[in-house]
């Protein structure tokens, strides 16, 4: 089996215009998505109580949100969670309410209606702790950046660096794109996927910037465009193998990972798919819109004085 | 070209055997068991309280499947949770408060497993359910109390010397005193500097008033804070054994942070109670000089001295109180509940430590005929308990507190009193609370994800490469057996989206085998032999091999460094992924190629699936 028998190059970078109007318009309409709906926080961010309790029977959704009313918690969000048993109850901080005393409240008034609901998952998170993941997220992402592109620099050279970089934000951000037009939530499990997709995304485009380094070797008398076509070409099989790979243990995740992963799988998801894109339509004509050639390449390149 | 040395054959071997070892704990599931620890830390198990746990089991018939003596606690294994509950409520019964039962689960695997040192997988809270707390410390409180009992150090030590000073104050952690003269300054400034000489002054003469401003230096506020963080660490250890929990994990997080995760425990409300409880106990005389009820009365607390404050006792009468504290809860070594057998009232008899008993002994010598009152300070609301007369001097460090309403009254205070005080109050700032169901569910959901994903990538990479393709999910499957038991080895926290992440990686390590694969296809579609082909395929991939991992490396190591909890575990298995997959697909790939391929001499065809022959070169 071959899946791609192709005879010819693809022409990639020469779809690299249209490809840049694409890129260009998805990542701000993920940045105006992102800006206008905004993104629905956790309460790993938040701050708030996260309640996940279940009963023996379909749960009376009305009857817990008139419970809790009854004890001051109307602000509070109730809505079933994947089956009618297991329901979702959400609370924002209260002032004079510590966030130890607000879910003992809440599973108290429960068990007194139904003796039997039992409560599944607490996560209760005070403000200054939903502050600082914040701010870590944010360090954490910047970490990985400034690391990957150093890396990136040393190995290659800054173009390529760059033009990875651009390449992964663009996939970062049109992952929170998508978080904020669904409005799905955002919580940590899903900030540890958009990191993995950081230093997993980049891995796409080291992978066909190693081919581009050794086709500017071999092949002497191809332009720019040239060579990266025929490295993007020469390193679609394995591109297509790779993220099909990782993509089925993505599903898998989706299938059998139940609601917690749920959000992380989808975040994965989106990642590889526009990963794959980004590298290839996205990193490589940066990569050749800044210049990088034979030259630039062949002195970054200590292992060519051995092959001549 | 393609042959391995013997080495690097045994080094796979081994490593495969010793991983093997390391990974079978993990199939013989878990007996359920109790954990019996002593209540002071660091106590010696000794053969009579074993034999008395063997002894109380065997008259109830419970059959126990082992007994397990380590440093500090016992096991005891059991073959129904029906009989871990029984003889959990027997053993306490028959052992009395001065030890802690706890229930526990052991692994089954056989001993001598065990006594290499491989066990199971360290589950996390996510996944054996559990509680999870983080407090925060407020040392700023800390800070104060020290000052507190600095100043009231001076104030005693100017009397003694009897230098003249007309106030002495304190605003959070800076003290002043005035004085009366500039002479008295000096020499007030002296006696400060014996009993700590870590003080920075600063003198302010403005109106007549001779100011001397001591201020407490940065090095000295950092010993505070440390041991106030200590303290507390200290104090939540013993809480925390009161509940009785088997294996507790309490840190210090950051400067001013403590994690404390608590698995299997299931009532979250009593142990926050018992945690968040932040009674302190304090002695202080009470101010009778000019002590007149009407005079403050609502509105009118600028009447009370500036040495003093105004507390309710228990029946909501105000009591004069002066400020400077005489005995705080920490020099407290046991408290117990008990009846007065005079009056048949409930009261708390507690022990002081050598330094509490003489300071308590002088006190109560110097103040005979004058009311003491013990303040309970709890969620900051500060309660006069009792203010008796005192009798007479009381040596020995021994107290009686009455004034309890009832016994339960008693055996609660006297808990909170022996548990320990605060040195800085705390609050809880995150809670995380995982039944155990959950447990159990997000165990299953983890398994069956990394399952069906490697199910669905053993088909793909069979039917696409071959042998080559079996090959790689031979790879892949040792890359299994080592990441599992290099979690098993080292006891790393295995949580939901660690799981997720083994999953993930076995996605992303598959990448290894594919460039591989890709390459070797690539030198036979460039007309090398098969035998070259694998060489320099092998060769060519290594360089984006590496390139790539170190990549997501980068990521694993900045989410380790910056995420906390669950997010850590995924950190951890991505990091160790990483580095397994890159072994296996450099060693072991290329050690079952050579193994297969090397010591043929004419190979005509690689089966690496159909090879599509390419013209434009």
């Amino acid at each position: 089996m071959e899946f791609f028998r192709v005879k010819k190059d693809i022409p990639f970078m020469k779809y690299s215009k249209i490809s840049a109007v694409i890129s260009t318009t998805a990542f701000i309409l993920a940045v105006f998505f992102i800006i206008i709906r905004g993104l629905n926080l956790g309460v790993d961010f938040t701050g708030g109580t996260m309640m996940e309790v279940s009963y023996p029977k379909a749960a009376n959704i009305d009857d817990i949100r008139q419970s809790l009313r009854d004890i001051d918690l109307e602000d509070a969000q109730v809505q079933n969670f994947g089956t009618e048993e297991d329901v979702l109850i959400r609370l924002p901080i209260r002032e004079g309410l510590s966030i130890a005393e607000i879910s003992e409240k809440v599973a108290s008034t429960l068990k007194l209606s139904n003796d039997l609901m039992e409560v599944k998952r607490v996560e209760s998170v005070g403000s200054q702790v939903g502050d600082e993941l914040y701010e870590k997220g944010a360090l954490a992402v910047l970490f990985v950046c400034i690391g990957i592109m150093l890396y990136l620099t040393l190995r290659f050279e800054w173009r390529f660096a760059i033009a990875a970089i651009l390449a992964n934000i663009h996939d970062v951000i049109i992952i929170l794109g998508f978080f904020a037009f669904f409005q799905w939530e955002f919580n940590l499990t899903v900030l540890a996927a958009v990191l993995a997709v950081l230093g997993y995304s980049v891995n796409e485009s080291v992978v066909v910037f190693d081919r581009v380094r050794e086709n500017f070797r071999k092949m002497r008398k191809a332009n720019v465009a040239e060579v990266i076509n025929n490295a993007i070409t020469r390193t679609m099989s394995r591109t297509i193998m790779t993220h099909l790979s990782t993509q089925t243990v993505v599903i898998s995740m989706l299938i059998f990972g139940g609601e917690i992963l749920h959000n992380f799988a989808l975040a994965l998801t989106i990642g590889i798919l526009f990963g794959i894109y980004s590298s290839i339509m996205v990193g490589c004509p940066m990569a050749m819109w800044l210049g990088t050639n034979q030259t630039n390449l062949a002195i970054t390149n200590p292992e060519k004085k051995k092959e001549i | 070209m393609n042959h391995s040395a013997r080495w690097k054959y045994l080094l796979i071997l081994t490593t495969i055997l010793l991983s093997i070892i390391f990974v079978m704990p993990n199939f013989y599931g878990e007996a359920p068991a109790i954990q019996i620890m002593p209540i002071k830390a660091g106590e010696k198990i000794d053969t009579s309280l074993l034999q008395s746990i063997e002894e109380t089991l065997e008259k109830s018939g419970i059959t126990n499947t082992g007994l397990i003596v380590e440093n500090f606690h016992i096991k005891v294994k059991l073959q129904t949770a029906e009989d871990q509950l029984k003889a959990k409520s027997l053993i306490q019964n028959s052992l009395g408060d001065k030890y802690v039962v706890a229930l526990n689960l052991i692994s089954n695997s056989p001993h001598w497993l065990s006594n290499m040192g491989s066990l199971p997988m360290y589950l996390g809270l996510d996944l054996r359910g559990g509680v999870h707390f983080l407090m925060q410390v407020d040392l700023s409180k800390a800070l104060e109390k020290t000052t507190a009992s600095y100043l009231g150090d001076f104030r005693s030590a100017l009397r003694k010397e009897k230098i003249g000073y007309y106030d002495a104050t304190k605003n959070n952690d800076i003290m002043q005193i005035k004085f009366k003269s500039k002479e008295e300054l000096s020499k007030g400034k002296n006696i400060i500097r014996d009993i700590n000489d870590s003080f920075d002054f600063k003198e302010i003469f403005i109106n007549d008033e001779i100011i001397l401003k001591i201020i407490i230096s940065e090095q000295t506020k950092k010993s505070i804070t440390e041991f106030a963080i200590k303290q507390n660490l200290e104090t939540i250890n013993n809480r925390v054994n009161e509940l009785g929990v088997a294996e507790p994990l309490i840190q210090q997080q950051g400067l001013d942070r403590i994690v404390i995760q608590l698995p299997g425990v299931q009532d979250t409300a009593k142990a926050k109670e018992i945690l968040g409880r932040t009674a302190t106990l304090e002695m202080r005389m009470v101010n009778e000089d000019n002590f007149n009820k009407d005079i403050f009365k609502d509105g009118n607390e600028s009447q009370i001295p500036v040495n003093s404050e105004i507390f309710s006792d228990r029946f909501g009468a105000d009591i004069l109180v002066k400020k400077q504290i005489i005995l705080t809860g920490e020099r407290i070594t046991n408290a117990a509940p008990g009846v007065d057998s005079q009056t048949g009232q409930s009261i708390v008899s507690i022990t002081l430590d050598g330094k509490g008993a003489s300071i308590f002994k002088q006190v109560t010598r110097e103040n005979i005929g004058k009311r003491m009152a013990l303040l309970l300070i709890e969620k900051n609301i500060t309660e006069v308990v009792t203010a008796p007369v005192i009798k007479g001097e009381i040596g020995g460090g021994r107290v009686q507190i009455t004034g309890m309403t009832n016994a339960q009254e008693a055996t609660d205070i006297a808990l909170l009193l022996r548990a320990g005080s605060l040195a800085a109050p705390m609050e809880i700032i995150e809670e995380r609370t995982v039944g155990p169901s959950m447990g159990k569910e997000n165990i299953s959901r983890g398994v069956q994800s990394t399952i069906w994903g490697f199910i669905a990538i053993i088909i793909m990479m069979a039917l696409y490469y071959m042998v080559f393709g079996v090959i790689s999910v031979i790879t892949l499957s040792v890359n299994l057996l080592f990441l599992v038991a290099l979690l098993s080895a080292l006891q790393a926290t295995l949580t939901l989206p660690g799981l997720a992440a083994i999953a993930l990686t076995l996605g992303m390590a598959i990448d290894s085998s594919v460039l591989i694969n890709e390459r070797i296809r690539d030198e036979i579609r460039n007309g090398n032999t098969p035998q070259a082909s694998i060489s320099k395929g092998y060769k060519m991939a290594w360089g984006t091999i590496l390139d790539s991992n170190i990549t997501t490396m980068i990521a694993g190591l900045a989410l380790f460094m910056f995420g906390s909890g669950p997010i850590k575990g995924f950190a951890v298995v991505l990091v160790l992924g990483i580095l397994t997959s890159m072994f296996s697909a450099i060693f072991v790939s290329r050690a079952i190629v050579n193994y297969i391929y090397g010591n043929k001499r004419q190979i005509n065809k690689l089966s690496i699936g159909e090879i599509f022959k390419v013209d434009n070169n």
